[in-house]
């Protein structure tokens, strides 16, 4: 199981010929992940370390029967046409990769991805990793790191930091905590699959049996993971531990999501919303894996 | 600025058919004053400073002759705003005014669309009207490529008990402010008070407009010079580093100055973060251990060297600081040697002159602290390196310790000035220019810059001399990557012939304001 991709997962790669499109391509294959084709308008017909590319995305579809996955690596000006060209061929998930793309932008391709039924990943996001099954995206940085910093098990790791994806996944996995899939929702403020539409992924996921979540300030992403709790949507466990305590009102920290604005968004209260809620909410970081580790005996 | 001020957020609204008090800037009391005449004595005298409730801090004054709006401009532009001062008023005819409204278009991340919210209560906070008069307050979600129907927002008026010729002007306010905020990008354009008159005009008395960073680099017409949120106008200091960013697409340099005015003793570092999340824990580990940041700065998604390197000059160009600390995640997928090599070149020509701690954990975290640490023994001042396995409130700690230690009056070194070359061999790169001194060269046994270089760009000549294998276009073009292992690891191990020249625009004239060359 695993949530968004396991080993059976094919995957099309939007700017496979670019230098950054290439070079995770590569990364993403050498984990394990299906790469079965790459896109990039007006360069149908060349390959990429043997990956056929074709001109369009339908085109691949139809070449290589159903794929899964579109992860795309393009400038953010760009990101916006190549989601459109996804979601219109119909495939069930697409990882936007690029920051900076404009919000504007990205309602656009919120509202097609409504309309066609079907989910995206990011803008601004790190990608998906399920351990030892696959990953889209660049979680690990080298397969080699990723093999070393994940090990397998039942915890499920959500994150709107990229970083601290991976940290929370290397940390959890050195105190012998195993992992079922680290997901980073991306640093935007909107993005397509934020930590609530994560957290019910892996409620309904057979292989994970607790969830641990790095949030932040702003936005209302945590409060709604405290809403689903109380409404009995998500039983299983939830560790959160949520950066940005000393972080001033109405100032953005680079993620464009992390602002205070107008006494929403802030520190104590997604603290104290997702504590009524049940969840376990360490004070530091470092605390996390413990607290993760005792959840699961208790 | 991504956020506009008010004067330049209602030149939008105005060209967009929104009515706006007539109104004049001005940057000095006479200013002022000649404006008050223009507009007929009786005004309101208006600070253009991000903050809230500016009427109750005398940020906003009316005033009935042009003596008194020159007075009154004086002491509001006399005022500070947190560490920043107030350095434009805007000085507006009144209006007479028969109800307050409000109106705002923003963006919902639950639902992502936008979202109209009107409220017949004006004047104050929208959170604050819709805790307390839930009625008077009603949101429709907007499709994203329909826009707003003018039907649609008579209805929504009428929800909130407007009704006849006001509902109908209000709407179409809505309907143009719905189109601004499309046209410009914007996060948040909101218009409080939106006021009705007593001759019946529906007229915008203030507004917020937040564009998208993101979307800065579509709107040449708006004149933002810094697409960044600070939450005041930006500083010298601010405006530098963006010049450093906004045409480098190679990772993300983010800087923000959090205080100026402090000095050497008040537990004030610089900040240097890498990666959003990372960034804000940093953050945090250093508040826990009674730390100020002088600012906020984050180099992120694989940035060159020499972004990195950029970013530590204009850090080490904030005088006062005790320290310098720098931290990621802990487990970066970007390799972290070329932020080590960044910092080895700043620390070396600045010479660092206060304690550091950096925190480089992740992909080739072993040789990133091996360059820093290794490479900056000579500069006299305790330069610490650790990886994943070093939780970063240890390092927070290292550097509460290491400031106690040193001494609070350790004297700067002169700075290091490369000689000018005797057998230069230069060429460009994407942002600079590397020169070898092919005569220190000759001497040099190690040749480790062809070794190092990462993009392996380099080859020894027949007669033993580094030069490029690629060519000179293709190494501009970008494949030269700014490593700057040529430069770091030379001076290191080998002769010292290579140097990289990385301007940064307008960062040597302003530290001599600051006392800093």
């Amino acid at each position: 199981m695993a949530i968004l991709v396991n080993e059976s997962t094919r995957v099309v790669v939007q700017g496979i010929t670019g230098r950054e499109g290439r070079a995770r391509a590569k990364l993403m294959r050498d984990y394990g992940t299906k790469v079965v084709a790459g896109c990039t308008p007006g360069r149908g017909g060349e390959t990429v370390d043997g990956v056929p590319v074709y001109d369009t995305v339908l085109e691949a579809v139809e070449a290589h029967g159903g794929l899964d996955a579109s992860v795309i690596f393009v400038p953010a000006p760009l990101v916006k046409d190549a989601a459109l060209e996804s979601i219109a061929a119909g495939i069930p998930l697409t990882v936007l990769v690029g920051d900076r793309v404009p919000v504007w932008d990205v309602l656009e391709i919120a509202r097609a991805a409504e309309r066609a039924g079907v989910s995206f990943l990011g803008p601004n996001t790190l990608g998906v990793l399920s351990v030892g099954k696959g990953v889209l995206g660049m979680i690990g940085g080298r397969a080699e790191s990723a093999r070393a910093w994940f090990k397998p098990g039942h915890v499920g790791v959500v994150s709107r930091s990229g970083g601290m994806t991976s940290s929370t996944g290397y940390y959890l996995s050195r105190a012998g905590v195993g992992l079922s899939t680290l997901v980073h929702v991306g640093g935007d403020g909107i993005v397509g699959l934020p930590l609530p539409g994560v957290v019910r992924l892996f409620q309904e996921d057979t292989e994970t049996s607790c969830i641990a979540m790095f949030g932040e300030i702003g936005g209302s992403q945590e409060e709604q993971v405290a809403e689903m709790m109380v409404n009995g949507k998500v039983t299983k466990p939830v560790v959160a531990f949520i950066g940005g305590r000393a972080a001033t009102s109405g100032v953005r920290f680079s993620h464009a999501g992390a602002i205070v604005e107008g006494g929403r968004g802030t520190h104590e209260g997604k603290v104290a919303a997702l504590r009524e809620a049940g969840a376990t909410v360490v004070d530091a970081f470092d605390a996390l894996p413990a607290a993760v580790a005792g959840v699961l005996e208790g | 600025m991504a956020r506009l001020a008010e004067f330049q957020g209602k030149q939008v609204l105005a060209a967009a058919g929104i009515a706006v008090p007539r109104g004049e800037v001005a940057r000095t009391p006479a200013e002022a004053a000649s404006a008050a005449g223009r507009l007929g004595g009786s005004v309101v005298v208006k600070a253009q400073a991000w903050t809230t409730g500016r009427a109750g801090k005398g940020l906003i004054r009316f005033v009935e002759s042009v003596e008194d709006a020159e007075q009154a401009a004086a002491a509001i532009l006399a005022t500070q705003v947190g560490d920043f001062p107030v350095t434009e008023v805007l000085v507006e005819q009144r209006v007479a005014v028969k109800a307050e409204r409000y109106a705002g278009i923003i963006l919902d991340d639950r639902r992502r669309c936008p979202v109209l919210l009107i409220s017949a209560r004006g004047g104050t906070g929208i959170e604050e009207t819709a805790r307390e008069h839930p009625d008077a307050v009603a949101e429709l979600p907007l499709d994203v490529v329909e826009g707003l129907a003018q039907h649609a927002a008579r209805e929504l008026w009428r929800r909130v008990a407007v009704h006849g010729e006001e509902q109908r002007k209000l709407a179409d306010a809505c309907v143009r402010l719905a189109g601004v905020a499309r046209q410009v990008e914007a996060r948040a354009a909101e218009i409080n008070p939106l006021v009705f008159t007593d001759d019946g005009r529906v007229v915008a008395l203030d507004c917020r407009i937040t564009v998208d960073d993101a979307a800065v680099f579509r709107h040449p017409e708006l004149g933002i010079e810094v697409a960044r949120e600070l939450g005041h106008p930006p500083t010298p200091l601010e405006r530098i580093a963006w010049d450093v960013e906004k045409d480098d697409y190679r990772g993300t340099f983010y800087f923000l100055q959090m205080r100026d005015g402090f000095s050497r003793g008040q537990k004030v570092v610089a900040f240097h973060g890498a990666g959003g999340g990372g960034s804000m824990m940093g953050m945090d580990a250093l508040a826990r251990h009674g730390f100020v940041v002088a600012n906020f700065c984050d180099t992120s998604g694989n940035p060159p060297a020499s972004k990195v390197y950029r970013a530590a000059r204009i850090l080490l160009s904030q005088p006062g600081v005790d320290g310098y600390f720098g931290t990621g995640s802990g487990v970066a997928s970007q390799e972290q040697f070329h932020s080590a090599r960044g910092l080895v070149k700043a620390f070396l020509e600045e010479p660092l002159a206060v304690p550091a701690v950096v925190r480089l954990g992740g992909n080739g975290e072993e040789k990133a602290i091996e360059i820093l640490t290794g490479f900056t023994k000579g500069l006299g001042v305790p330069v610490e390196c650790y990886g994943k396995d070093t939780p970063v409130d240890t390092c927070a700690q290292h550097l509460s310790e290491l400031i106690a230690r040193s001494s609070a009056t350790a004297a700067r070194l002169p700075q290091r000035e490369p000689r000018a070359a005797v057998k230069p061999y230069t060429f460009a790169t994407p942002t600079g220019e590397i020169t070898y001194d092919h005569a220190v060269c000759a001497r040099c046994e190690s040749k480790a810059c062809v070794s190092a270089c990462v993009p392996q760009i380099l080859q020894l000549s027949e007669d033993g001399m580094p030069v490029l294998k690629v060519t000179l276009e293709e190494a501009q073009r970008g494949r030269c990557t700014e490593c700057l292992a040529c430069e770091v690891d030379c001076r290191a191990l080998g002769a010292g012939g290579g140097h990289v020249r990385l301007p940064v625009p307008g960062l040597d004239d302003y530290r001599r304001t600051r006392g800093l060359e």
